[in-house]
C-alpha cells in the first residue's frame, strides 16, 4: 500500500493536540503477548505518518520463556520524531506494560511524569508474585512519580470480542491474545497515529482465520476508541509528533537484516553474477535466510541450508570457486566454525562474503542481545597470515550499502570480506529511503574471461588479485588449493623464497584496498579538536546524538565513524593526530581502540559497555566531559 | 559436456610429478578414473575433482581437469557448492576414511542424503597415512599404531553401512587389487545420476601394509571376493559352486555350496541392485568368514539434488527490475 503525501496525524478534526517533537515508547510483556509484532507495527504507522523512527526489538533468547517472569519480557522500544533521529532513545515517555514483570523490568528507564499504561487485569497475586512484588504497585502508591493509566485491558478486550455478533465460543477463548492490539489501538491514538496500515496487515495476516482475524480488528478499534470516548484524566492528553523533515523520495521501513539481503543482491546484480547464500540456521542471523529463501530464483538467488556452518562457508566457498558470489551469513560462535574456510578461501583467493550478526560472547553467550565483541576475531581470528578485508554496519539502513560494497571489494580483490553488523542492527528498523537501482554502476568481473598468457596466480598490477577462471572454461585447466602454491603457475610449492613473497602479496593486496576506498571524515564536526569520538557499527546513532549534544554546548568535538574496518582508511592516522584526545566507545572490552592504538601509536582511550543493550547517549557524553575535564 | 574427438587416458593425467609413495593403492585408482573418463569422453574443462586432506586428497593434483585441494573433511561441502553455481560441471570427490568419517562424516551424510550429484570415491586404507600411521575410523579392533601401542579399543565405522544408512541411492565397492572390476564400479558410479558413493580398499604399504590381504591379496581373490552383477546369482569360488543363499528361517544370508545337502543354482540369491535390504545385508557381511562383496551393491535411481534446485533467473536487467519491485512491496510512502 502506498500513502501519498506527507501524511499527518490522522486525530480528529476537532481534536486539538499540544505537540511534542519526539517520544520514545517502549511495549513489554511476555514473550508471547505479541510484543514484536505490537512495536513494529506502531514503528510502521509512525513512519507511514511522517514521522522518523528508530526502534530496539529485545527479546530473550527462549521462545515461550516462563509466563510472567521478569527473564521472560520481551520489549520493543522505539524513538518516533520529528527530525531526523539515529536511536531508539535513553528513557522512555511511555510504557506500555502488559504485566508485573513487564513493569518491573522496565519501569527504571520511565521518565519522571512518564507515562505508564499497565494491564490492570494481568496484576493478578500470582502475576506479582512472580514478578518479585510484595504488593500491588498499582494500588500502593509507589507509581505516584508517573502519570498512569491501568485500565482492565485484559477484561476490556474480553468485553470487546464477546460483544462481535457472530463470534463463536472457541473462538472467545483465544480472544484475550489479541490484548496486544488493543493496546496498540490506544497507544496508536495517543500519538496521532492512524490505523489503517495495521488493519490491512490483520486482513492480510488472519485471512485463513476469519473469527481471529475478527478478533484482532474489533480489538484494535476497540483500544483506539477507548482513547476518543473515555474521558481520561486531565494529565494523560493525547499528543502529535509532526512529520520529519526527510528528503524526498519513496520510503519503506527496513530492517538491518533485510538492508543488508537487499544490498548483496544489488551488489552481485550490478556484475550481473549470481548470489550463492549458503548458512545454518542461528540467532540472529536467520532472518536473512529467510528473506533470501522467500525471494529465492526468481530473484536470482540460490540459498543452501547447509548441515553446519563448517559446512555454509565451504559450499559459499565452492560456489564462488564455479563461478558465483558465494556469500554465508552467522553469528559470533558460527564465525568460529568457519575460520579454517576462511583460511581457505584465502589461500585460494576466491570472493566470498561473510556477514558477522555479532552477539554477545564468549561461547553461545548472550543469543539475543547485541554486542561487537567480534572484531579481533574478524581481522585477526585466523591460523597464519591471513589477512581479508573487514567492514561494518553502523545503521539498519546502512546495510544496504556496505552489503554491496563487500562484494565489490569481493570480486575486484578475489578476497573474502567479512561484515560485521550486530544482533541490535540486524531486528531494529527505520525509515528508507528506496535506492534507484537504475543508477547503480554496472560493473564487471572477469570470471569466465581467460586473460592474455593465462596463469592462474597471474596478478593485476593494479589491485594484485589474480583471475577468476572457473570451471568450464576451455584451455584454462588448473588445480588450486590450500598448499602454499608458486606464485604464477599456482602449483604446490614449499619454497621459502616464494612463501615469503606470496603472504606478502596477500598482504599487499588487502592494504591496497586503502587506496581505493575513500578518505576518513567525519560524520559531525571538523577535522581537527579536542575530541575525536571513534566509533564502528552500531554505536552510531549513539555517538552521533551525544556530539550534537557535546557541539551545542560549544565543545570542540567530533564523531568519526568507520565503516572500513581493516583495512582503515588510509588518512585515518593522520585524522586522528589532529585532536587532543581521541575516544573509542564500543560494545565490548576494547577492540578498535586497540587496533588504532597499535597502527598509528597514539594514545586513543576505551569507552566500553558490554551489557547486551546498546549505549545512551548520555554514557558517551558523560565520558567526554570528564575526558575534556581531565584535560 | 561429451567431447567429439575422445582423449586417451593419459589424456587426463597432468604433468606434476605423482608424489604417493610407489606400489600404493591410489595408483591403480587413479589409473581406473583416467579410462573411465577417457571412455566416457568427458571434457576436462567440464571435469572438477574436489579433495579433502589426505594421502587420497592429493588426487587433483594430478588429473588434467580442473581441481581444488581443500581442507580436512569438508570436499564434500565445497562439491556442494561447485554444485548449486554451476549443476552442468562433472564434479569428482575423491576423499579417505579418515576424511570421509571421522572430521568430515558429517559432510558425508548430507551429500548422500541429498543425492548430490557427484562420484564420491572413498579410499579407504584403514589408516592416517600423511599424519604417519595413526588409527583411523576404519582401522579395525586391536591395530596397534603410535597413538593405539597397545591396540585400538574403537569398532571402526563401516562405510558402505554408514552409506546405506544415511540414504545413498548408489552405494559400491570396488579393491585396488582387482583392476578389471574397479573400473567397471567406477564407470557406473560416473554414469550415475546422483551421489554415487563408492568405497575403494585400498593398501597403505607403509602404515598398514597387508591390512586387505584376506580378500585381496591376488591367489584368494576368487575364493573371497563376491562380485555383484545385477541378475546374476551370487557364486563365488574358484570352482563357482559356492554362493549366497537367503535363509528365511533367519532372515539372514547363508553361505552354501551348489551341489552339497540338496543346494542348486536355483537355490541361490540373484543380485537385484534396487533391493535395499539385499544391500544392507551385503553391507552388513561379517567379510572374515564371508567373502567380500565387490561391485555395486545397490543402485536406486531417483531424483537429484541439481534435479531438484529451483530454476535462478540470470538476467541482470530483469533481476535490478525485480529486486526493485520487492524494495517496494509492502507499504511504503512518498515524501515530497
Amino acid at each position: 500500500m502506498t500513502v501519498q503525501g506527507n501524511a499527518t496525524a490522522s486525530s480528529t478534526a476537532t481534536d486539538v493536540r499540544r505537540t511534542v517533537e519526539s517520544a520514545v515508547i517502549r511495549f513489554a510483556g511476555d514473550s508471547g503477548d505479541g510484543i514484536q509484532v505490537t512495536g513494529s507495527q506502531f514503528g510502521l504507522e509512525a513512519a507511514i505518518g511522517g514521522a522518523d523512527i528508530a526502534t530496539f526489538p529485545d527479546y530473550p533468547s527462549e521462545i515461550r520463556a516462563p509466563q510472567g517472569s521478569v527473564a521472560g519480557v520481551s520489549s520493543f522500544q522505539l524513538q518516533l520524531a520529528g527530525h531526523d533521529i539515529h536511536t531508539p532513545g535513553d528513557s522512555l515517555d511511555a510504557l506500555v506494560a502488559f504485566n508485573p514483570a513487564a513493569l518491573k523490568a522496565a519501569l527504571k528507564d520511565l521518565k519522571k511524569d512518564g507515562l505508564l499504561i499497565a494491564d490492570a487485569g494481568a496484576f493478578t497475586t500470582r502475576n506479582l508474585q512472580k514478578a518479585g512484588f510484595a504488593a500491588n504497585p498499582l494500588e500502593d502508591g509507589s507509581l505516584e512519580a508517573y502519570r498512569v493509566l491501568a485500565p482492565d485491558i485484559s477484561k476490556l478486550t474480553m468485553n470487546t470480542v464477546e460483544a462481535i455478533p457472530d463470534i463463536d465460543s472457541t473462538s472467545k477463548k483465544e480472544a484475550l491474545r489479541a490484548k496486544n492490539m488493543w493496546a496498540l489501538g490506544l497507544v496508536l491514538w495517543l500519538y496521532g497515529r492512524d490505523r489503517k496500515t495495521t488493519a490491512a496487515w490483520i486482513e492480510k495476516k488472519f485471512k485463513k482465520n476469519d473469527q481471529v482475524l475478527k478478533i484482532n480488528r474489533a480489538a484494535l478499534d476497540a483500544g483506539f476508541a477507548y482513547g476518543e470516548t473515555v474521558g481520561l484524566p486531565s494529565t494523560i492528553e493525547p499528543v502529535a509528533v509532526p512529520p520529519a523533515r526527510l528528503p524526498a523520495g519513496d520510503y519503506r521501513s527496513v530492517t538491518g537484516a533485510d538492508a543488508i539481503v537487499f544490498g548483496l543482491i544489488a551488489g552481485c546484480e550490478q556484475y550481473g553474477l549470481d548470489p550463492v547464500y549458503c548458512s545454518y540456521p542461528i540467532t540472529p542471523a536467520s532472518t536473512m535466510l529467510h528473506l533470501l529463501a522467500k525471494l529465492g530464483g526468481d530473484q536470482g538467488v540460490r540459498i543452501f541450508q547447509a548441515e553446519d556452518e563448517i559446512a555454509a562457508a565451504c559450499a559459499a566457498i565452492g560456489a564462488s570457486y564455479a563461478g558465483a558470489v558465494g556469500i554465508t551469513g552467522t553469528s559470533g560462535p558460527g564465525m568460529a566454525l568457519k575460520t579454517e574456510a576462511l583460511g581457505l578461501a584465502v589461500a585460494a583467493e576466491l570472493p566470498l562474503v561473510v556477514i558477522n550478526v555479532q552477539r554477545g560472547g564468549p561461547s553461545t553467550g548472550l543469543p539475543t542481545k547485541t554486542e561487537q565483541s567480534d572484531l579481533y576475531q574478524a581481522v585477526m581470528g585466523r591460523n597464519g597470515d591471513t589477512p581479508l578485508a573487514v567492514l561494518s554496519v553502523s545503521s539498519p539502513s546502512d546495510g544496504f550499502e556496505v552489503a554491496r560494497e563487500a562484494v565489490e571489494l569481493a570480486v575486484d580483490y578475489m578476497t573474502p570480506v567479512v561484515v560485521l553488523t550486530d544482533g541490535y542492527l540486524a531486528n531494529a528498523s527505520e525509515p528508507w529511503r528506496i535506492p534507484d537501482l537504475s543508477a547503480l554502476e554496472r560493473r564487471s568481473a572477469d570470471a569466465h574471461a581467460v586473460p592474455e598468457n593465462f596463469a592462474p596466480y597471474m596478478r593485476d598490477p593494479e589491485t594484485l588479485k589474480r583471475p577468476w577462471v572457473v570451471p568450464g572454461t576451455q584451455g584454462t585447466i588448473h588445480r588450486i588449493g590450500g598448499l602454499e602454491r608458486q606464485d604464477g603457475s599456482g602449483e604446490v610449492s614449499y619454497d621459502p623464497a616464494n612463501h615469503q613473497k606470496m603472504t606478502d602479496i596477500r598482504r599487499d593486496k588487502i592494504l591496497g584496498i586503502a587506496r581505493a576506498i575513500p578518505a576518513q571524515a567525519p560524520t559531525l564536526g571538523e577535522t581537527t579538536g579536542d575530541v575525536a569520538v571513534v566509533g564502528w557499527g552500531s554505536t552510531y546513532g549513539a555517538i552521533t546524538d551525544a556530539v550534537a549534544d557535546l557541539r551545542a554546548e560549544g565543545l570542540k568535538v567530533s564523531h568519526i565513524h568507520l565503516r572500513h574496518i581493516w583495512p582503515m582508511p588510509a588518512n585515518l592516522g593522520d585524522l586522528l593526530k589532529g585532536f587532543e584526545h581521541v575516544i573509542v566507545p564500543e560494545m565490548n572490552t576494547g577492540q578498535l581502540v586497540t587496533l588504532i592504538r597499535a597502527e598509528y601509536l597514539i594514545d586513543a582511550k576505551p569507552l566500553n559497555k558490554v551489557s547486551g543493550r546498546p549505549f545512551a547517549v548520555d554514557e558517551i557524553a558523560v565520558a567526554v566531559r570528564s575526558l575534556i575535564k581531565e584535560g | 559436456m561429451t567431447l567429439q574427438t575422445p582423449l586417451k587416458p593419459k589424456d587426463y593425467a597432468s604433468d606434476q610429478e605423482v608424489r604417493w609413495c610407489p606400489g600404493c593403492g591410489n595408483y591403480s585408482v587413479i589409473k581406473a578414473v583416467q579410462k573411465v573418463l577417457a571412455d566416457a569422453g568427458s571434457d576436462p574443462a567440464e571435469t572438477v575433482f574436489v579433495s579433502g586432506i589426505g594421502c587420497s586428497s592429493r588426487f587433483p593434483y594430478y588429473m588434467e581437469t580442473y581441481g581444488f585441494h581443500t581442507i580436512h573433511g569438508r570436499a564434500a561441502a565445497v562439491a556442494t557448492g561447485v554444485k548449486l553455481a554451476n549443476p552442468k560441471l562433472d564434479v569428482w570427490v575423491v576423499s579417505g576414511d579418515g576424511d570421509s568419517l571421522a572430521i568430515g562424516g558429517n559432510h558425508l551424510l548430507h551429500v548422500l542424503r541429498r543425492n548430490v550429484d557427484m562420484t564420491y570415491l572413498l579410499l579407504n586404507n584403514e589408516i592416517y597415512g600423511l599424519t604417519k600411521g595413526q588409527a583411523s575410523p576404519t582401522s579395525k579392533v586391536g591395530l596397534k599404531t603410535p597413538t593405539s601401542p597397545r591396540g585400538t579399543l574403537d569398532e571402526p565405522v563401516h562405510p558402505l553401512r554408514f552409506a546405506i544408512g544415511a540414504g545413498a541411492r548408489f552405494v559400491a565397492r570396488g579393491v585396488d587389487t582387482t583392476q578389471g572390476m574397479l573400473l567397471e564400479t567406477i564407470k557406473r558410479a560416473h554414469a550415475y545420476h546422483g551421489a554415487a558413493f563408492v568405497e575403494v580398499l585400498q593398501n597403505c604399504l607403509v602404515f598398514n601394509d597387508g591390512s586387505f590381504d584376506d580378500v585381496a591379496e591376488k591367489s584368494v581373490i576368487a575364493d573371497r571376493q563376491l562380485q555383484l552383477v545385477h541378475g546374476q546369482p551370487m557364486i563365488f569360488g574358484r570352482e563357482r559352486n559356492r554362493g549366497i543363499r537367503f535363509n528365511t528361517g533367519t532372515l539372514a544370508l547363508d553361505m552354501v555350496t551348489i551341489g552339497e545337502n540338496g543346494v542348486t543354482e536355483a537355490d541361490i540369491l540373484v543380485h537385484d541392485e534396487n533391493n535395499r535390504a539385499i544391500a544392507t545385508m551385503l553391507a552388513d557381511l561379517d567379510t572374515t568368514v564371508f567373502p567380500l562383496p565387490v561391485g555395486v551393491l545397490y543402485a536406486h535411481p531417483e531424483a537429484s539434488f541439481a534435479d531438484k534446485l529451483e530454476p535462478v533467473e540470470h538476467d541482470a536487467p530483469t533481476l535490478l527490475q525485480r529486486l526493485d519491485k520487492a524494495l517496494r512491496s509492502g507499504n511504503t510512502w512518498h515524501v515530497a
